[in-house]
């Protein structure tokens, strides 16, 4: 690596954590005032429905949050805790909201990448496929499929298929993450872990492999027009080749742009799934806080998944330069 | 003299074009089937009060009334015995009355914003594009889900926390379009003959960018209808009214031996939102200029 681009590459960091910085202050504002916009003060909002609060622990808690004091220096003093890594307090569940969700978060992460894995495998695929039998029956039956799962609400396309695979053929468990009563360990235990994953990474990957079918589809269509792959043809390359190294390379760019793109949709889009199957990560997690009204909670994860979609981001410009050579690190 | 200038193209160019668009969406099919699917459940909207009257909420029939067993509830009952038919009729009302009202919303925050954006260029122009860039960032339907939870669901909040979370992709679509026109010599000779900004921005940039917006908006209608019935579908609907999202959430939990009362709401959606997007790549395919064969 010469001189130059070390200084570029560094000069990019130092810009992504700025990105980062800001993101997370933005959030933090939002979610300051998004907190006082709360019917009744915030302790009132966070003791509230904890149980029975006494006025005495309602002053302590005015205290403690600094309720008694200005509203600019609430703020400081909530950027500050922020700063320490301190999200605040859940009285729901009597733990930090940041260690609550440090611990929730890896059953997201693994429910996201098996989704985006399955949808990007199979959505480009599809869209191959549907795009070297344009216009005759195969792309006919896939782009319809494609149009439907993009039209299908997630919540729901899970229940269906709860009923399908769990109820009817009962191949699959209804939900949560594991059998707890069985006690799996090592291997068994990751096999019944992946048992639990299909339907939730299923429900979860189906709307974007539609979109990823479509996509692959119009730009394989588009680049397989081009002069390089008719020279690669041209030349005696085999097709499966022309396939794999020419056409589908330069087709994968614009899905990859578009992973980064979705990747805060897809958070959203676990809340759902998680609740549907009862699997225990943040959006589980969100969708106790949002019943307990445990808004402390709601907004550390609303907080934490963005700080998720900017390092899946970065991870997302990675692959692309190792995708497309012509691109760099910035 | 200015108003001759932008009269006359409008009454020569513009009209045998429009009719052109009109025959060229009337032969696409996708626009066509996805038409008539939306003017379907517009008219299930529109009709329901009349159709179903009464409350679609209250109990009419005995629970667990199957599909197709009794002629007067064509589409049987739920748990609590409310007729599932009028449930989807009156349903169709509250997701496509939640779904414009927040597209409206995201539609005079976007177009204006990047009119403003591209028109005005330098610090704005950087201000907006930060502010788009965060509201990409942080998770959509989390913000939406957080706004509701904190300020309570009704109508007005629901279309507010999807309309304020959805515009900032039109405000960069119609940034874009404005900066393709910006220094056309249509605004040049507009500038040039005094015309203000704002009527330059109004009369001049605005009308040469509905086309693209056109296409968004019927997708933004389509997701608006998605994060509407997911909200409802965790509870986060406005509780005096039914919804479509509400419906499925409350079937789930007989779902094992009641399958149909989960199906039947979720089957208005997918059609509703099929329609939306069938509409849209109609339009779009429609209105590509590349496409003018």
């Amino acid at each position: 690596m010469t001189a130059a681009s070390a200084k570029q590459l560094s000069q990019g960091m130092a810009r992504r954590l700025l990105q980062l910085l800001g993101v997370v202050l933005g959030v933090a504002v939002i979610n300051f005032f998004l907190l006082r916009l709360a019917p009744g003060d915030a302790a009132q909002v966070l003791a509230g429905e904890a149980g029975a609060a006494t006025p005495e622990y309602m002053l302590a808690l005015r205290h403690q949050f600094g309720l008694d004091q200005p509203l600019l220096v609430q703020f400081g003093k909530y950027l500050l805790n922020l700063a320490q890594g301190n999200l605040g307090f859940s009285f729901r569940h009597g733990m930090p909201v940041a260690q609550l969700i440090a611990e929730r978060l890896p059953a997201t992460l693994l429910l996201m990448g098996a989704s985006i894995a399955f949808a990007v495998l199979l959505g480009s695929a599809l869209g191959v496929l549907a795009a070297y039998r344009a216009g005759k029956l195969a792309d006919v039956v896939i782009s319809t499929l494609a149009l439907l799962f993009f039209a299908t609400p997630l919540f729901w396309i899970g229940l269906m298929l709860v009923v399908v695979f769990s109820v009817w053929l009962d191949w699959l468990p209804v939900g949560g993450m594991f059998t707890i009563e069985a006690g799996y360990t090592g291997w068994a235990h990751c096999l019944d872990v992946a048992r639990h994953l299909v339907l939730p990474a299923l429900t979860l990957g189906l709307f974007y492999m539609a979109v990823y079918t479509r996509l692959v589809r119009a730009t394989m269509i588009e680049v397989r027009r081009q002069d390089f792959v008719r020279t690669a043809v041209a030349k005696g390359a085999r097709p499966l080749r022309v396939l794999f190294a020419h056409v589908l390379r330069n087709a994968l760019l614009p899905l990859v742009t578009m992973l980064g793109v979705q990747v805060s949709s897809i958070i959203g889009g676990a809340v759902l799934v998680e609740t549907v199957f009862s699997w225990p990560g943040l959006g589980r997690l969100a969708f106790e806080a949002l019943f307990q009204r445990d808004f402390n909670l709601l907004l550390g994860i609303l907080l934490c998944s963005s700080v998720v979609v900017i390092l899946v981001n970065w991870l997302v410009d990675f692959v692309y330069t190792r995708l497309d050579p012509r691109i760099r690190l910035r | 003299m200015s108003e001759l200038v932008s009269v006359l193209p409008a009454s020569q160019i513009a009209a045998p074009q429009r009719r052109r668009w009109w025959h060229r969406l009337l032969r696409s099919p996708a626009a066509l089937v996805g038409g008539t699917l939306l003017l379907l459940v517009l008219a299930m909207a529109l009709s329901a009060p009349w159709v179903f009257p009464g409350d679609p909420l209250d109990m009419v029939t005995e629970p667990f009334v199957r599909p197709g067993v009794d002629a007067a509830h064509l589409l049987g009952s739920d748990m609590l015995g409310r007729d599932l038919l009028s449930g989807i009729f009156h349903g169709a009302r509250m997701s496509l009355l939640i779904a414009v009202v927040s597209t409206l919303l995201a539609l005079v925050l976007g177009m204006s914003g990047g009119v403003l954006a591209g028109y005005y260029g330098g610090r704005i122009d950087a201000l907006l594009m930060r502010v788009t860039e965060f509201f990409q960032t942080i998770p959509a339907f989390l913000f939406a889900l957080a706004i509701v939870a904190v300020v309570q669901p009704s109508l007005l909040t629901i279309a507010l926390a999807i309309g304020v979370t959805s515009w900032p992709s039109l405000a960069r679509l119609v940034r874009a379009e404005v900066l393709k026109l910006r220094y056309s010599d249509m605004v040049q000779a507009s500038a040039a003959l005094g015309a203000s900004d704002l009527r330059i921005m109004l009369r001049d940039i605005l009308p040469n960018t509905l086309t693209p917006i056109l296409v968004s908006t019927s997708l933004m209608v389509a997701t608006a209808i998605l994060t509407e019935s997911s909200l409802a579908f965790l509870g986060l609907g406005d509780p005096n009214s039914v919804s479509w999202g509400n419906m499925v959430g409350a079937g789930r939990e007989v779902i094992r031996t009641d399958w149909y009362i989960t199906t039947l709401p979720g089957i208005a959606i997918v059609v509703t939102v099929l329609a939306l997007n069938l509409l849209g790549d109609g339009l779009a395919a429609v209105l590509d200029p590349r496409d003018q064969k």
